[in-house]
């Protein structure tokens, strides 16, 4: 690991300001992802600016009936909270199907969205990687791409983003809270946080330089079954190959997919037309612009079989 | 001339005398074996009860803190990257992996790693049973299972759930497929598996 400067943010004011101003700063939380990188140097932060101490810890009940969950709500500590059990399944689902119980009880809720690709040039330094060196070339591209992207990739990478929390935040159409460092907020649905690669696969998600998360908050609670299934090559502890987030209601049904794109993957125009087309039309228009390789096309079956089990098995 | 027995000396003497030093306020021996240069911050940890001041380059993770600075080698390195399990201590009552955390990140928190398991009159009842079981072959995931295995049993009865929890809604049972879920993040490269969950199960009176 490169050495850098740490220190401890005194407020969120403070952290913001310092992540400002110091070039190649990075905020560290529970330090999971960032310290497992830093270690093979794909972030090589000059410094740290621990955010351990701001008061970011706390799951609160919104005006609106939904909840708002602090940025440094620990992973297990969100799972167990009695109201996300109890109005939120999905999520606590999505959060247990992930990582072990030792990591859990270090994530947070901004890390665990802010978690970097699994892509395996992206973490072996020696080849070249759009992602982690831009211009350099990608190498999954005609290389091994099983537990890669089939949709919302581009020709510059064909990464996925791993994570199982956030697949969860999508079909409950959550909103993530930004903070800079003039105190300015903004609201920003989880929906446009992570974005597609495009020419630009470096750049992940909306937020800028300075931006800090606070909170990611949930709507109110709607009757509804929900249902988290994770695919993967063993019974625990590895990430997905295909995961679907379900929230079914008596008229109504909501699916993200994980595992298959770039951020979570989802469809509210098809999801409307699913009570009358059907689960297949549903998946193919789900994946109707799907680029699968030959190693990964196996993942729009899969998708669309786990899709159909679990409508069947949920429904009305 | 009379010849003076030399005292026996093994790995972990050579390893105590370095690191004694280290304890209060250190060489800063780099961890990693890389050359340093880089800035130190001074870390007050608590480590099985015992406080330790720490004078440690900014980039030194808890587990190497506890190794080569405070000298309790009993946390293994299998392979510091959050995927083992090997390096799990107990920390403020959770259990988490000392490889992916900053020393710095720990101040005044209490730290509990094997060494501080024991009680004054002899083994951990969870160390009892891992013997009893023959629950190793090599030994080298031992004090991370065991480590992990007592903060789990607390999470179970702190009502935490598991992926395998069939009701989110009601208490967690201390099923054996509980423990084995609940055990995934510490691999076992013997494949000591059945016997470390039969100790396990036997010490959480597993049904
Ligand atoms: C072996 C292993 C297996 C795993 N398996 C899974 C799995 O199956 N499923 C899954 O979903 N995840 C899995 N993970 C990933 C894990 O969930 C993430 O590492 C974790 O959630 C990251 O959270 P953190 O708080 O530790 O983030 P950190 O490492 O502290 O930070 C990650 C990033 O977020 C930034 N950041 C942190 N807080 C903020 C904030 N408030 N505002 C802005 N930026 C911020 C940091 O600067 C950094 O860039 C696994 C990890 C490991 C090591
Ligand atoms: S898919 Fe993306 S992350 Fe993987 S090698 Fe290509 S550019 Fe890098
Ligand atoms: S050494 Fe920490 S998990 Fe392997
Ligand atoms: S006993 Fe050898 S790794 Fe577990």
């Amino acid at each position: 690991m490169r050495a850098f400067k740490y220190s401890r943010a005194a407020s969120l004011k403070d952290a913001a300001a310092r992540l400002a101003e110091t070039p190649n700063a990075k905020l560290i939380a529970g330090g999971t992802n960032l310290l497992d990188l830093m270690k093979l140097q794909i972030e090589t932060p000059e410094a740290l600016i621990d955010v351990n101490g701001l008061p970011l810890d706390q799951i609160e009940v919104t005006q609106e009936g939904g909840l708002r969950v602090g940025a440094l709500v620990r992973n297990t500590d969100l799972a167990a909270d009695v109201r996300v059990r109890r109005d939120y399944p999905v999520l606590s689902r999505a959060i247990l199907a992930g990582a072990s119980q030792q990591l859990r009880n270090r994530a947070t809720t901004a890390g665990n969205l802010l978690q970097r690709t699994r892509c395996p040039y992206f973490y072996d330094t020696d080849q070249p990687c759009n992602k982690r060196k831009p211009g350099s070339g990608c190498s999954a591209i005609g290389g091994y791409s099983r537990g890669l992207a089939v949709i919302g990739a581009s020709e510059s990478c064909i990464a996925t983003y791993p994570g199982d929390m956030a697949v969860a935040l999508r079909v409950l159409d959550a909103t993530v809270q930004i903070s800079d460092a003039d105190g300015e907020t903004r609201d920003l649905a989880l929906a446009d946080f992570h974005r597609l690669p495009g020419d630009a696969p470096q750049v992940e998600n909306d937020l800028e330089k300075g931006e800090i998360i606070t909170s990611v908050t949930l709507p109110k609670p709607v009757a509804s079954r929900q249902i988290y299934r994770k695919i993967r090559d063993r019974a625990s502890y590895a990430f997905a190959l295909v995961s679907v987030a379900a929230v079914i209601g008596k008229d109504f049904a909501r699916f993200a997919i994980g595992g298959v794109a770039p951020k979570p993957w989802r469809s509210e125009t098809a999801e409307r037309e699913l009570p009358q087309q059907g689960v297949a039309r549903f998946s193919q228009a789900l994946f109707a612009d799907a680029t699968p390789t030959r190693e990964n096309r196996f993942k729009i079956v899969l998708a669309e079989r786990v899709l159909q089990s679990t409508w069947t098995e949920n429904r009305g | 001339m009379t010849s003076f027995p030399l005292p026996p000396v093994d790995r972990r003497t050579v390893l105590a005398g370095a690191t004694a030093a280290a304890t209060a306020y250190s060489t800063g021996l780099s961890a990693a074996g890389l050359a340093s240069g880089a800035d130190e911050q001074t870390v007050t940890l608590r480590v099985n009860g015992q406080t330790h001041a720490l004078k440690l380059e900014e980039r030194t993770t808890l587990l190497d803190a506890l190794r080569e600075h405070i000298g309790l080698t009993g946390t293994k390195k299998g392979c510091d990257h959050g995927q083992c399990g090997a390096c799990t201590v107990i920390v403020n009552g959770r259990r988490i992996n000392s490889c992916l955390t900053l020393a710095l990140m720990h101040e005044g928190d209490a730290v509990t790693t094997i060494e501080g398991l024991a009680g004054r009159d002899g083994q951990h009842p969870m160390q009892a049973a891992f013997v009893k079981h023959d629950a190793f072959q090599c030994g080298y995931c031992t004090s991370g299972q065991i480590c992990s295995s007592v903060a789990m049993l607390d999470e179970i009865k702190a009502g935490i759930p598991s992926h395998v929890t069939e009701d989110l809604n009601a208490e967690p049972k201390r099923t054996p497929e509980e423990v084995r879920e609940r055990m995934s993040g510490n691999i076992c490269r013997c494949g000591a598996y059945s016997n470390i969950l039969d100790a396990i199960n036997e010490v959480s009176g597993a049904v």
